[in-house]
């Protein structure tokens, strides 16, 4: 029997959280190293399915299927594809460095670190199900320990009505593709949950023209889509670091790839049928969220509507149903992933030390941080879209599917990146450079050794893949094709 | 099929047993006069336990439905699962109760406690509209009595008034609603009652205003709106098991009527007349419940209003009027059972610690007792609707058997009062992890045999929502011997 | 040709890059082993240059030369395909031997020498992978990465007014680059290719149709500004060119170096590469105003020029000056491809020679302009020129270098300005003979200037304030500035040399 990887991936998370939930609260240096050890050992896992997965046979792998509610045709089934597996990685990643960078998080760290694992199994879980229910079963089970991490641990002026108004909106999001699941579930008249059944089903086009939306933009709304993305903003900012690591970076991501699995595959000629509308949703989040990111003053605000913007990239890749747009927006999710993350990380070695995020108050810090500044510079010229960084081999699959498909958007896309430089250059400036004013300067310090291992390493990740994109591209083609079989046939 | 006396008599041992637990209360009132302690608690949870294997080993329902002692009860699969449910939720109340210093000594309490649950019991298999009433008043008038036991508390007894009052009216208006359907049919045995209206060719007008007037009386009973104003007060100043029990097992036992009066009643009818009332039902008690809870400083009341609310959701696995829909109701009322009665020991234990009844009470509880905080956490959110708990697949039902039956614009409206409820749900779980506790000593569970009932509860909460074929074959096994 | 089997073109562009690497692992405090690594390192790409140089067959057949092509980017058909020409292998070499240079003349910079000299070598990399790419997308990708570097250097050591002008100067030219991403999607969209060998026989084939709902000619239209526009402002053409003054002023010096020496370089390169060939129709019809453009930036170039207080402001906008002789020859080449007589044809081809060369000239004499302004601001902390006289009492070497460079800026015959100035006016002349004959002015102008500027800073009363503060000029700066005099008088004297190979790539393309 091969052995259970993705169970493994999936389940160690949760039961390592409750588990961490029974431990006695002192015992802070067994709590931070269950934590370490389950994250490296989430991350080892991710990374050998990764090199592990063959190319050329593509399809799902590492399948997993165990009956659940026969009744209802709901089982217990696991399987990664070349377009999911890109973001399990991500997922292993990011979630290994929520951890590092959380390493000395004094009030309640037993409760932080559970609800952390909790939030990784879920998203391990999202990516990995290959049934519908256990796709929002594990959706849903992220709901929680959001709400409970960002009131408890976030910024002590917004946190309470940061974290209510995401976790809200999310579920808000949430319930309404529910409903339009359910509501393909019964249309099909297969009684599975089954999505690889669920994708041959062929519903009628009245059928997907009317729950294409409901499933689309419900998922879409923990992606960010425009104008259902006000969310973001305010729960990334009030969330504890690791938190809006993990929100940005792999959330969005779930949102965006449930979208794609529910929505898109399922329903192809719906995505047709809406796709003008999704384009230019989208095209709204990529200039929008650029242009309102340059007005902020906090600088955790500029970085959370610039992941507005980039999430509309996502979208615009999937509305243009092209091969290039398609695996544009698979790369795009891994490498703004990892750009978010390693922003997020940066804002909060700034505030550790500052105790502001307020730009006026806040300036040479590169003295003091330097690594961090690079961090963040590398941070910024992916964002832009600098070429050779993997914002590039991201955004220009994506910009020529848009020109098969609505020219326009790539057109007017096009100015965000003109609009991102000169925020972000602002924002280096005024944080990095110049002056450090006094009321700041005796907190600050350089970064730990913890810090310093997560802004190097997922700085040479987005250089890696930007100069060598096909480490990553090859195997999000294969998930592409088989995402583009469905389309074209129906 | 026709049983005998003997099979009879066994097939309804477990009411049998109730009986025979009252008469061991009222000697033991007898004997033990002065001496308080939980023994009470503990010999009537001890009864329904026995009362629950009886069942199991005698009373198990055959392939047929049976009907018996003069075609009044029914002996099908539903019956035997409500009756589980019934003398479960019983037990743990007996339980949970053992810690209520005003109740525990108090045997009167106890039997009015099994009375109850032997009302309901009689409810979940009544096949006769005359049985089927007295039923109804064997389960409401012992709880008249519990609400209002702790005669020096006012709340208490305005709590026990109100709820006589209005139960008394309702029933008053549904044994009308069931004499119109008398006369109608001209029979009162239910399930011969639909041949009978369609053979006396009533005219619809009548049917529909008899179905009208059942309806309002039992959703009294279920507590939904707009028949649900008795129930914040009676909520808020009964004793707290006696909530618990409230809003649980006799919620239960009023679905359990009301799903097979709408199986087999009103079929011929045609279904969309009553199936638009139970669809206005729900909506009413879904809007009214979660957004009337927002505002609510007490914990009872708020729970009480999120009760309605759940009754909403449960009214619209009902209105589908389709197996699944049926059979999720079930399922939603099994795993609400548990959550509930966990969320009311849980509030008042806490009330009886810190002498407060307000949600400011839970404040800091992470810190005072994780333990209990991270019980109240697993409860609100099974309430919300969240995995990996029982009320998420219970929504998932209801809400998939809505949709199946083409009703999705109520879907819609329950996913849309889902998010309210998450509100004020989570608004309580800010409070017991964010907000400073009043005093920062650490509260100890002293009672071990309350500690059992609760963590009972709670795993089978996590259960409900996890191992979800066993469940959901009972629910559907119930909804087949309607 | 390869060594290690990795192929020389390769080499040429990793050395720079790899090598700031390596500097990135010496400690920021031991400068000087930091300076001269960062010379040495940039010395090997000017030995590959000149090996290649050695190596290059002017007259063979193929098209480019050194060509490798390594798979990239298949799923969009993009690949690293590297080549080079008669005209790209003049680029490579001037980029190869400023950068030395320059890092030569930035040993003066005393503060964060490891981020500046990694930085340098990054920027060397980004322009020599523009003027090797025969992939459109890698072509963007160099060019994007040759401006990140730039905005740092200006940033962090410029001059009082970095702040803006490093910012003005990057979002301009990420600005224009914008236009030319979205060209370059859409031909990769149409051909289905971004090999610029493949492009150049596919694009201009589509002669009719419709695409994206658009008449073929618009989209085509379309994409020529974007191109346009994109390097014009890199050139920078007229009225493009705001973003110069500041930058080359408050630049560092060494940056100042390869801003005016290479970097415009690049917008001119653009335009002879990629406009011409790709857009043979639109660039003739638009040759006209193109030309009125250029001598518009020759004549207010020269005038703004001759206006300036500030002298290395007034260097700036002699490179605006010059650029424009470049963009003219560059406009008749384009007026010209239209036509099919063989005088015009014969002049376009002597009017392209000349701009190319005058391409590499002003990249020497700008470059060495920039560096003696360096020089003097050094010693004196002022670039006014109004505030020197009569230095020439105190540091003759330096005036007569000034000088020599000044003349060579000039046009002056026998140094290579004169050369390049000469073969452009002769070409264009022909074509547009008005704007040749305004040009003139403007060459009139430009001897105001420097005549201007040499008697404010050599000439007349000594000025008291700088006895005994001004030096002599040192061995260090000799080393960097006589070379560059060494090329221009060769150039001045024999050009043969480098228009041999300049001339056959011409007469290939033109």
């Amino acid at each position: 029997m091969t052995f259970p990887f993705l169970s493994v991936l999936i389940l160690l998370p949760l039961l390592a959280g409750v588990i961490l939930l029974l431990l006695p609260a002192g015992k802070r240096g067994l709590i931070r190293g269950i934590a370490l050890g389950v994250s490296l050992i989430t991350f080892a896992i991710s990374v050998y399915l990764f090199a592990a997965y063959d190319k050329d046979l593509a399809g799902y792998q590492f399948v997993e299927q165990m009956q659940w509610l026969p009744a209802l045709g709901i089982s217990y089934h696991l399987g990664v594809d070349g377009f999911s597996l890109p973001l399990e990685l991500l997922a292993g990643i990011v979630v290994l460095c929520g951890v590092m960078v959380s390493w000395k998080v004094e009030d309640r760290p037993r409760e932080f670190f559970a609800f952390i694992m909790f939030l990784a199994s879920s998203v391990f879980g999202v990516f990995a199900s290959l049934d519908l229910f256990l796709l929002f079963f594990f959706f849903e089970l992220a709901v929680f320990p959001k709400y409970l991490m960002i009131v408890m641990w976030g910024s002590p002026k917004t946190k309470e009505y940061g974290g209510m108004k995401l976790t809200l909106y999310l579920f808000f999001g949430s319930v309404v593709a529910l409903v339009g699941v359910l509501a393909i579930y019964f249309t099909s008249g297969l009684q599975t949950f089954n999505l690889l059944e669920l994708e041959q089903a062929g519903f009628g086009l009245a059928v997907q023209k009317l729950w294409f939306p409901f499933i689309f933009i419900g998922f879409g709304v923990l992606g960010g889509l425009f104008p259902f993305h006000s969310w973001a903003p305010d729960g990334h900012v009030a969330a504890p670091t690791a938190v809006s690591m993990l929100l940005a970076g792999v959330e969005m991501k779930v949102g965006a790839f449930a979208a794609l699995r529910a929505g898109l595959m399922l329903l192809p000629d719906g995505m047709q049928f809406w796709a003008p509308l999704v384009l230019i949703l989208a095209t709204i989040n990529v200039v929008y969220g650029a242009f309102i990111a340059m007005i902020q003053t906090d600088f955790k605000y500029v970085i959370g509507f610039s992941s507005v913007s980039h999430m509309g990239l996502v979208f615009i890749g999937f509305a243009t149903l092209t091969p290039e747009g398609l695996t544009g927006a698979g790369l795009q999710m891994f490498s703004h992933g990892i750009m978010t993350a390693l922003f997020f990380a940066v804002v909060g070695m700034v505030y550790d030390r500052a105790h502001t995020r307020n730009m006026a108050e806040l300036g040479g810090l590169a003295k003091h941080m330097p690594l961090a500044m690079i961090g963040f510079v590398v941070g910024g010229l992916v964002s832009m879209g600098m070429p050779g960084f993997s914002g590039f081999v991201a955004e220009i699959p994506i910009y020529m599917g848009a020109w098969k498909t609505m020219p326009l958007v790539a057109i007017i896309s096009v100015i965000s990146i003109v609009v991102t430089a000169a925020y972000i250059l602002l924002v280096v400036r005024r944080v990095f450079f110049g002056e450090t004013p006094e009321p700041i300067r005796a907190g600050l310090s350089d970064i730990s050794v913890m810090d310093k291992i997560v802004v190097v390493g997922l700085s040479l990740l987005m250089i890696l893949i930007g100069l060598i994109p096909s480490l990553l591209v090859p195997m999000i083609q294969g998930g592409v094709s088989h995402i583009l079989s469905l389309v074209g046939g129906a | 099929m026709t049983l005998s006396v003997s099979q009879m008599t066994l097939a309804i041992l477990p009411e049998i047993l109730l009986v025979v637990l009252v008469g061991v209360l009222i000697v033991i009132s007898m004997i033990k006069r002065d001496k308080c302690n939980q023994v009470l608690g503990c010999i009537t949870a001890g009864g329904f336990i026995l009362a629950i294997v009886s069942a199991f080993l005698f009373a198990m329902p055959k392939a047929e439905p049976a009907l018996i002692w003069g075609d009044m009860l029914r002996l099908d699969s539903a019956t035997f699962v409500f009756r589980m449910i019934f003398l479960f939720g019983a037990a743990l109340t007996a339980i949970f109760s053992c810690t209520e210093d005003s109740i525990r000594c108090r045997p009167e309490f106890y039997m009015m406690l099994v009375f109850s649950t032997l009302g309901m019991s009689l409810m979940a298999s009544s096949s006769d509209i005359i049985m089927l009433f007295l039923a109804i008043e064997t389960a409401s008038i012992p709880l008249y009595v519990m609400a209002g036991i702790k005669i020096k508390e006012e709340k208490s007894v305005e709590a026990g008034l109100k709820y006589f009052l209005f139960g008394g009216m309702s029933s008053a208006i549904m044994v009308y609603g069931f004499s119109l359907i008398y006369g109608f049919s001209g029979t009162t045995h239910l399930y011969d009652i639909a041949q009978g209206v369609i053979a006396h060719q009533v005219p619809i007008a009548g049917v529909v205003v008899a179905i009208v007037l059942v309806l309002a009386g039992f959703a009294f009973k279920i507590s939904a709106a707009p028949f649900h104003f008795w129930a914040p007060d009676v909520y808020e100043g009964s004793p707290t098991s006696v909530t618990g029990f409230l809003s649980t097992v006799s919620k239960a036992a009023g679905f359990a009527a009301l799903i097979r009066i709408l199986m087999i009643l009103f079929h011929a009818d045609g279904g969309v007349v009553w199936q638009a009332l139970i669809a206005s039902l729900a909506v009413a008690s879904m809007f009214t419940g979660n957004l009337i809870a927002i505002p609510q400083k007490n914990i009872k009341r708020m729970l009480a209003y999120s009760s309605i609310a759940q009754a909403g959701y449960i009214l619209v696995g009902l209105a589908s009027h389709s197996n699944l829909g049926f059979s999720s109701a079930i399922y939603y009322l099994m795993a609400y059972l548990v959550t509930n009665l966990a969320l009311f020991a849980i509030v008042g234990w806490v009330g009886r610690k810190t002498g407060s009844e307000d949600v400011s009470a839970f404040a800091g509880l992470s810190k005072r007792s994780p333990g209990l905080a991270l019980a109240m956490l697993i409860g609100l959110l099974s309430l919300g609707g969240i995995p990996p708990f029982g009320g998420f697949f219970a929504k998932l039902l209801v809400f998939g058997a809505a949709v199946e039956s083409g009703w999705a614009w109520l879907a819609i409206v329950g996913v849309i009062n889902s998010v309210i409820g998450l509100y004020y749900y989570l608004r309580v779980l800010k409070v017991m992890y964010v907000d400073e506790p009043v005093e920062n000593t650490p509260l100890k569970i002293k009672e071990p045999l309350w500690l059992v009932g609760l963590i009972l509860c709670l795993v089978l909460v996590v259960v409900m929502g996890v191992v979800l074929t066993p469940w959901f074959g009972i629910s559907n096994w119930a909804t087949i011997g309607f | 040709m390869t060594f290690l089997s990795i192929p020389i073109l390769a080499w040429l562009i990793l050395i720079p890059v790899l090598g700031g690497l390596l500097l990135l692992l010496i400690p920021g405090k031991k400068v000087a082993l930091l300076r001269w690594s960062a010379l040495g390192i940039s010395l090997i790409p000017l030995v590959m240059a000149v090996v290649l140089w050695v190596n290059y067959q002017p007259k063979a057949d193929a098209l480019f030369q050194f060509e490798m092509n390594i798979p990239w980017f298949a799923a969009i058909n993009s690949n690293i395909h590297f080549g080079i020409d008669g005209i790209s292998l003049v680029m490579v070499l001037l980029t190869a031997l400023l950068t030395p240079l320059a890092i030569l003349t930035s040993f003066n910079i005393k503060v964060n020498v490891k981020a500046f000299m990694v930085l340098f070598l990054l920027l060397e990399t980004g322009i020599l992978g523009v003027f090797v790419s025969l992939d459109l997308l890698v072509f963007f990708l160099f060019w994007e990465i040759g401006l990140v570097p730039m905005y740092f250097l200006i940033n962090l050591w410029g001059g009082e007014k970095r702040n803006y002008a490093s910012l003005k100067f990057i979002i301009f030219t990420i600005g224009g680059s914008l236009g030319l991403l979205l060209a370059i999607q859409m031909i990769g969209v149409v051909t289905g290719t971004f090999d610029f060998v493949e492009i150049l026989i596919a694009w201009p084939a589509l002669q009719s149709g419709t695409l994206f709902g658009l008449p073929l000619e618009t989209v085509k239209a379309i994409a020529f500004w974007a191109f346009v526009i994109a390097f014009a402002i890199k050139v920078p053409v007229w009225p493009f060119h705001t973003w110069l003054p500041d930058a080359h002023t408050e630049a560092p010096t060494g940056g100042s170096m390869i801003l005016a020496g290479v970097l415009l370089k690049l917008g001119a390169y653009g335009f002879l590469r990629l406009v011409l060939p790709l857009f043979p129709v639109e660039s003739a019809k638009y040759a006209g105003w193109l030309a009125v453009l250029a001598v518009a930036a020759i004549v207010f170039g020269a005038l703004s020029a001759a206006s300036q207080k500030d002298f290395k402001r007034l260097v700036a906008y002699s490179s605006i000056n010059h650029m424009g002789f470049v963009i003219l020859a560059v406009a008749a080449a384009a007026w010209a491809g239209g036509s099919t007589d063989p005088a015009i044809r014969q002049s376009s081809v002597i009017a392209a020679n000349g701009a190319v060369l005058q391409m590499f000239n002003h990249g020497l004499s700008a470059a060495g302009m920039f560096f003696l302004v360096g020089v003097l601001y050094d010693r004196a902390h002022t670039r006014m020129l109004d505030k020197f006289g009569g230095l020439f009492a105190i540091v003759p070497t330096y005036g007569a270098i000034l000088i020599f460079l000044s003349m060579a800026s000039l046009g002056l015959p026998g140094l290579n300005g004169f050369v390049s100035e000469f073969m452009i006016v002769r070409g264009v002349w022909p074509i547009f003979m008005l704007l040749t004959a305004i040009s003139m002015v403007g060459l009139l102008f430009t001897g105001v200037y420097v005549v201007k500027a040499l008697k404010l800073v050599l000439q007349g009363p000594f000025n008291e304030t700088w006895a005994g503060k001004i030096s002599e000029i040192n061995l260090r700066e000799l080393f960097v500035i006589v070379p560059l005099m060494i090329l221009i008088l060769s150039i001045g004297v024999w050009p043969s040399w480098i228009l041999n190979i300049i001339n056959q790539t011409v007469m290939r393309w033109f």
